[in-house]
């Protein structure tokens, strides 16, 4: 057989192209750009102290855009994702400064947001209401919630477990997180998940076609009922890496969470229709967000400046994705 | 139209029917779709089902399918009496459709097409614990089967965007071929297609039945049906108006009978 074992969206051969995926050089390719366009213009970009902070910077967006990616693929779309982690830390931050036990209040905080996440599903998947409204409407109902709960302001969360995830080991030059790790461990599991059974296989179904789907057989429904309660899970994780990373919680934090995992996504090659793409493409797409954020930072240019490029970028990776639709 | 008077019916065999419908009913409010049809599909034969419009055509398959619950009258498969739940059911009775809207999921590959929702997983541990798809095996039993048909396709890890309508029409009804048991029914399937990829399918039809696993073809493509068909099933107002073989009568002659220009002679051997 000449054949190479290949992921199912993935058009591949040899072996280094089936690990890497042909759709995802593409992005590849622009994070190396956006790589060496600041390495030249500032020397400290490539320092690996620099690099470490800028895989911790992109912790939270990056593990936000696997549960957006999931989304994303059954041709939805999650703008819930920043609100529903925004809850997992006040939920989290709340009972811990109440004297609960910080293990089961996290625990506790990861199940809100796996309901939230089951809320969505059940009325997309139930109801058949579109994924655009149901998380639109989510985010407005947590935004309004989480300020009426936390009384308007952030409050400091100070403890051991709860900040474990912004805890630092040092590998080679870098200074990693445990954060850092976990999202790579995330990545690794729904990659298995999506691309090695049959619940990735019937994400990648119903996204392309969910009539045809439905005539093999596939619950659809409840399929999709499993990806936003996985995508929900994962936002709950989320929460935990965001009070790792800064330990507060604040009901206005993550306002650009929406568009940082959806340009992940759309700039890691998958497709706002459904069916196509997958989770490493995600993944570079995040960097690219990361690296961009952290570049601009350096050169000190104003924050607001990074979500203009950003807005840019999102548009740019979907028209291109419109246009090779067009054309094949 | 000149039509030779009377038609007979080919006289029915009880041997050898692999699915039959006795005397079926089914009403929509006042509406009667199916008046007490009859129906029987035998062992390697591919069998035509052809009716005008609201002659019944689609409820009859839907009955035999599952997708919809007759209110009286009977189902055998094998000789045996069923009573399908839905077409799931059906389907795991090892009967399979095929529907005209090319049912494939464009961006897998023809592999992960032909194994939809009945994927292959690893054997051992990785496969009960892990859920390790074997994609291997997927691959190998696709290429073989595609191979058996005789269906040319280009590497089985291609997308099925990259064929043209006819391969993936092909590769749906490959993909019943594969897994149907019992009979593979077949609504429309070249409808969406033009002559050349038509052809191609018809083939296809044409390689399952020699591989002994009988059709039922539902077409409005009369040329079509006088190729494929060994027996055609001729609708008319919710029952079934006879039987023909493409060998004694014409094109004129079944549409005649199916526009009720022409009568049947009631066969004694027909249904009941």
């Amino acid at each position: 057989m000449s054949a190479v074992p290949v992921s199912p969206p993935e058009k591949t051969s040899g072996v280094v192209a089936k690990i890497i995926g042909v759709p995802s050089v593409g992005p590849l390719l622009v994070l190396l750009a956006f790589g060496l366009i600041f390495a030249i213009t500032n020397p400290r970009f490539l320092a690996t102290h620099n690099l470490s902070i800028i895989l911790q910077q992109t912790v939270i967006i990056g593990t936000l855009a696997i549960g957006q990616t999931l989304v994303i693929l059954t041709a939805g779309i999650d703008l819930a994702v920043g609100a529903i982690c925004v809850l997992g830390t006040i939920i989290a931050g709340k009972l811990v400064t109440s004297g609960y036990d910080p293990v089961l209040s996290m625990a506790f905080a990861v199940l809100v947001c796996t309901a939230a996440g089951f809320a969505a599903g059940g009325l997309i998947s139930g109801l058949r209401l579109p994924p655009f409204i149901v998380t639109l409407g989510i985010l407005g109902i947590l935004t309004a919630a989480l300020r009426l709960i936390s009384a308007g302001g952030a409050f400091p969360v100070r403890d051991e477990f709860l900040g474990w995830t912004g805890n630092t080991l040092r590998l080679g030059g870098f200074i990693l997180t445990y954060g850092v790790l976990l999202m790579f461990v995330l990545y690794a599991l729904v990659w298995y998940l999506l691309n090695e059974t049959k619940w990735g296989r019937h994400v990648y179904a119903i996204g392309n076609s969910p009539e045809a789907a439905r005539l093999v057989g596939i619950p659809v429904r409840r399929h999709l009922l499993s990806v936003y309660l996985l995508a929900g899970f994962i936002y709950g994780i989320g929460a935990w890496l965001a009070l790792g990373r800064i330990p507060n919680a604040d009901p206005n934090a993550l306002q650009t969470a929406n568009l940082d995992s959806i340009t992940a996504v759309v700039i890691g090659g998958t497709s706002l229709f459904g069916g196509r793409g997958g989770l490493i493409g995600t993944l570079i797409g995040a960097l690219i967000v990361g690296v961009l954020r952290n570049g601009l930072t350096l050169a000190g240019i104003d924050p607001l400046w990074q979500d203009l490029v950003t807005g840019i970028l999102v548009i740019v990776a979907v028209a291109l994705d419109q246009l090779s639709r067009r054309k094949g | 139209m000149n039509t030779p008077a009377p038609l007979q019916s080919i006289p029915s065999d009880s041997a050898g029917i692999v699915l039959e419908a006795r005397n079926v009913v089914k009403r929509y409010g006042h509406m009667i779709a199916l008046d007490g049809v009859d129906f029987e599909l035998r062992a390697g034969e591919i069998l035509a089902v052809v009716g005008d419009n609201g002659a019944g055509k689609s409820t009859l398959i839907k009955a035999l399918t599952g997708a919809v619950h007759p209110d009286s009258g009977e189902i055998l498969l094998d000789g045996e009496p069923v009573h399908f739940k839905g077409p799931l059911d059906a389907r795991h009775r090892g009967i399979e459709t095929v529907y005209q809207d090319l049912a494939v999921a464009p961006a897998l590959d023809i592999a992960s097409n032909l194994f939809l929702g009945r994927e292959l997983r690893r054997p051992g541990i990785m496969g009960s614990v892990f859920r390790h798809l074997d994609k291997k095996r997927m691959r190998q039993e696709a290429e073989r089967s595609m191979a058996e048909l005789k269906f040319r396709l280009p590497s089985i890890t291609n997308a099925v965007e990259a064929l043209s309508g006819g391969q993936r029409q092909g590769v749906a009804v490959a993909r019943a071929a594969l897994f149907a048991r019992k009979l593979v029914i077949m609504d429309e399937p070249t409808a969406a297609l033009g002559v050349r990829e038509t052809g191609q399918v018809l083939e296809l039809i044409r390689a399952i039945r020699d591989r002994g696993l009988p059709v039922v073809l539902i077409s409005h493509n009369m040329p079509n049906v006088f190729e494929l068909a060994d027996r055609i099933h001729i609708m008319r107002l919710g029952r079934r108006a006879a039987v023909v073989s493409p060998k004694t009568h014409s094109m004129g002659d079944v549409v005649a009978i199916m526009t009720g220009a022409a009568r049947v002679e009631e066969d004694r051997d027909l249904g009941a």
